[in-house]
């Protein structure tokens, strides 16, 4: 075993970074948009049908225009689309968005598995990736370090969405409708409009975060592509306390829970694989339990969001 | 839009599910109840026939098969019966949670766990007469998906975590659970393409109701149905699960213990989608494998939000919703459609039950006789 490229259980850690690199892009893109979506006062659950379906719409644009960018602005259009479907239904009175945000995960997945059959078979042009890793001769480290330019955005978006929520015009408006409804009212601003925007703005991230799994990592479309990552991150944001630093950070923390299994498989730790696919949901559900608390709102909570109230 | 804005935290129930003017009236005498939801179907129907036209498909087709694969013949019948005994079952998991303004989405979690408890009990009493083994299955279903469900319940309750997103998760675990189990510690070796569990054995299944291809769990999912309408309508346990549910600093104030009523009815929740679990083994499966994973509890939710949380109203909507299922399979033989055309007709239905939420009270005539 001894060789040039071997550095023993070193694989383990540099894998679970690489995986978390990886992994946590659609984490990342879902969490960003749901948190500004969230920040306006209304939660979209959907965003798990939102990221198949934006996985399938940027496959299925790569494939026929042969172009993977082409695909993500699709997959971003999409969840754009699936967003404002959300919002519309939203907007109407005694609706609830909790139960439409369930529906519209369940309607979305099952669209785009409808639509998406003719793609499971044809391969579409994939991302390409950005080779940071070119100073080192470890093959492990090396590949670790091949990252994806949507990891790059996604991490450079988090604190532009940062400076904007706080200090934009934009962001003012969508925290005074996430604070208070009847304040924007009162500026003059219709609540509804200002989630339909942000809500589209969640869906067009989290169609992007669909985009990376089909046309990145795991690179192909299937129907067992996504299995909670678009909840995952929901909640993710939750603990993240509606920042979108908190959120990146949340992110690759997640990704590297995600990784582990497949790390240590490489390995040839296979026992109990699924177990450790089980990680990502196992760690939400500790995190939620450790920072919720039954006597008060959580803390950084917009007091119109239904869910936390 | 919320009226009390400015005060800082106003819960009104311990959930947020915006309840249209009431649940508590039973299914008699409200003609809201059955046009809006109808409406809402057949609404769907439409825009799911117009879904297919757009493919080259003729929309009459759809629906004459769509018919035909659900009530046409005889064995259509049967086959919707079958589908419709764990939706019933699973569309529980979210109604009883509803009562208490509580939305409760992890019934597939819960019905996986069910499944192997009661795997887990036919294979270790394998020495025992089947009826033995049954009931032990029975209790091993209830009780695996009963606490799979109070676990979400007793977050809530003691942590303030939410109980839609923690019971999600929870399903992504038992899937998890279920996977590992069927694939390492309790494959059968023989099992080579599609790992299982060893067979619970021949003897112990489930028979059919004399005269179908229908498995018990009909029947018990009707009992169960109709124990739980009996339970929030017709006693004071359910009563004050309504009073938890419509406010929950009104149920504190007359001194409801809601911590109670909130693990007992998450547990009687989860308990009736394990037994659909149980049924799916005990009945269809003969094992565990990752064919139980075949989407019932997520129906379940659809059937519980269009019965409008009403346990009783949980039965025929589920016969309906088991119905789509069942055509899917024609639907793919005579029409070709992709075999994910009943989610994409689910998830419209869903949509527009939602949707048609915003039509309550608004019609004059519709209101019911009993308001």
């Amino acid at each position: 075993m001894a060789g040039p490229g071997d550095i023993g259980l070193w694989t383990i850690p540099v894998a679970v970074l690489g995986g978390a690199v990886r992994v946590s892009t659609p984490f990342l893109f879902v969490s960003l948009g749901e948190c500004v979506t969230e920040r306006s006062g209304r939660i979209n659950l959907g965003l798990e049908g939102t990221l198949v379906m934006g996985a399938m719409a940027g496959y299925g644009v790569s494939y026929l225009t042969g172009s993977p960018w082409l695909g993500v602005l699709a997959a971003g259009v999409t969840g754009a689309a699936m967003g404002a479907l959300h919002a519309v239904i939203c907007g109407l009175p005694r609706v609830n968005d909790i139960a439409v945000g369930i529906a519209l995960m369940l309607f979305g997945v099952g669209l785009a598995f409808y639509l998406g059959k003719p793609l499971i078979e044809p391969s579409a042009a994939q991302l390409p990736s950005i080779d940071l890793g070119w100073w080192t001769d470890i093959p492990q480290l090396h590949a670790a370090l091949r990252i994806n330019a949507l990891f790059l955005i996604g991490v450079a978006l988090a604190p532009v969405l940062v400076w904007a929520l706080r200090s934009t015009r934009w962001g003012l408006i969508i925290r005074t409708a996430g604070e208070s409804a009847d304040a924007a009212l009162a500026m003059g601003y219709s609540v509804n409009i200002i989630r339909l925007r942000a809500t589209m703005f969640g869906g067009f991230l989290a169609g992007i975060g669909g985009s990376f799994l089909s046309l990145y990592y795991p690179g192909s479309w299937n129907e067992g592509l996504s299995s909670g990552q678009g909840i995952t991150a929901v909640a993710l944001v939750i603990f993240a306390r509606w920042n979108p630093l908190l959120c990146l950070a949340a992110s690759i923390l997640f990704g590297g829970a995600a990784a582990l299994g497949p790390a240590l498989q490489s390995v040839g730790y296979s026992h109990g694989y699924h177990l450790f696919n089980a990680a990502p949901y196992i760690l939400t559900l500790l995190i939620m339990i450790a920072t919720c608390s039954p006597k008060r709102t959580l803390i950084g909570a917009p007091a119109e969001l239904s869910i936390t109230r | 839009m919320k009226a009390d804005v400015g005060a800082p935290v106003a819960p009104t129930g311990l959930g947020q599910i915006v309840r249209a003017p009431s649940y508590g009236r039973g299914i008699g005498g409200a003609g809201e109840y059955i046009v809006i939801p109808a409406l809402a179907l057949v609404g769907s129907l439409v825009l799911f026939g117009i879904f297919v036209a757009l493919f080259g498909k003729n929309p009459l087709d759809l629906y004459f098969y769509m018919y035909q694969g659900a009530f046409g013949t005889w064995f259509s019948w049967q086959n919707t019966l079958i589908r419709a005994a764990p939706l019933i079952l699973t569309a529980l998991c979210t109604a009883l949670p509803a009562q208490l303004g509580m939305v409760i989405i992890g019934g597939e979690g819960a019905l996986l766990v069910g499944a192997l408890a009661a795997t887990s009990a036919a294979l270790v009493m394998q020495w025992a007469p089947p009826i033995v083994v049954d009931l032990a299955m029975a209790a091993a279903g209830m009780i695996g998906g009963g606490l799979w469900i109070m676990l979400s319940g007793a977050l809530r309750h003691y942590r303030g975590v939410n109980e839609t997103i923690s019971s999600l998760l929870l399903v992504y675990i038992a899937l998890a659970i279920l996977n590992f189990l069927v694939e390492g510690p309790m494959r059968d070796p023989a099992s080579l393409n599609k790992p299982s569990t060893h067979s619970i054995g021949a003897a112990n299944m489930i028979g059919n109701i004399p005269g179908t291809e229908v498995h018990w769990g009909f029947v018990f999912g009707i009992i169960a149905a109709v124990l739980s309408y009996i339970l929030v309508y017709h006693t004071v346990f359910g009563f004050a699960a309504r009073v938890a549910g419509g406010n929950i600093r009104a149920a504190k104030v007359v001194g409801l213990s809601v911590g109670k009523l909130v693990l007992i009815i998450c547990f009687l929740a989860g308990a009736a989608a394990g037994l659909a679990g149980m049924f799916e083994v005990a009945a269809v499966q003969g094992r565990a494998n990752a064919n139980l994973a075949a989407g019932y509890g997520f129906a379940g939710i659809l059937v519980a939000f269009l019965a409008r949380q009403n346990p009783l109203a949980v039965i025929p909507v589920a016969i309906l919703l088991g119905g789509i299922g069942a055509s899917g399979g024609l639907l793919q033989r005579r029409l070709g459609l992709p075999d994910a055309s009943v989610l994409v007709l689910q998830g419209m239905i869903f949509v527009m039950v939602l949707a048609s939420d915003t039509l309550y009270g608004r019609w004059g005539f519709l209101k019911g006789k009993t308001s």
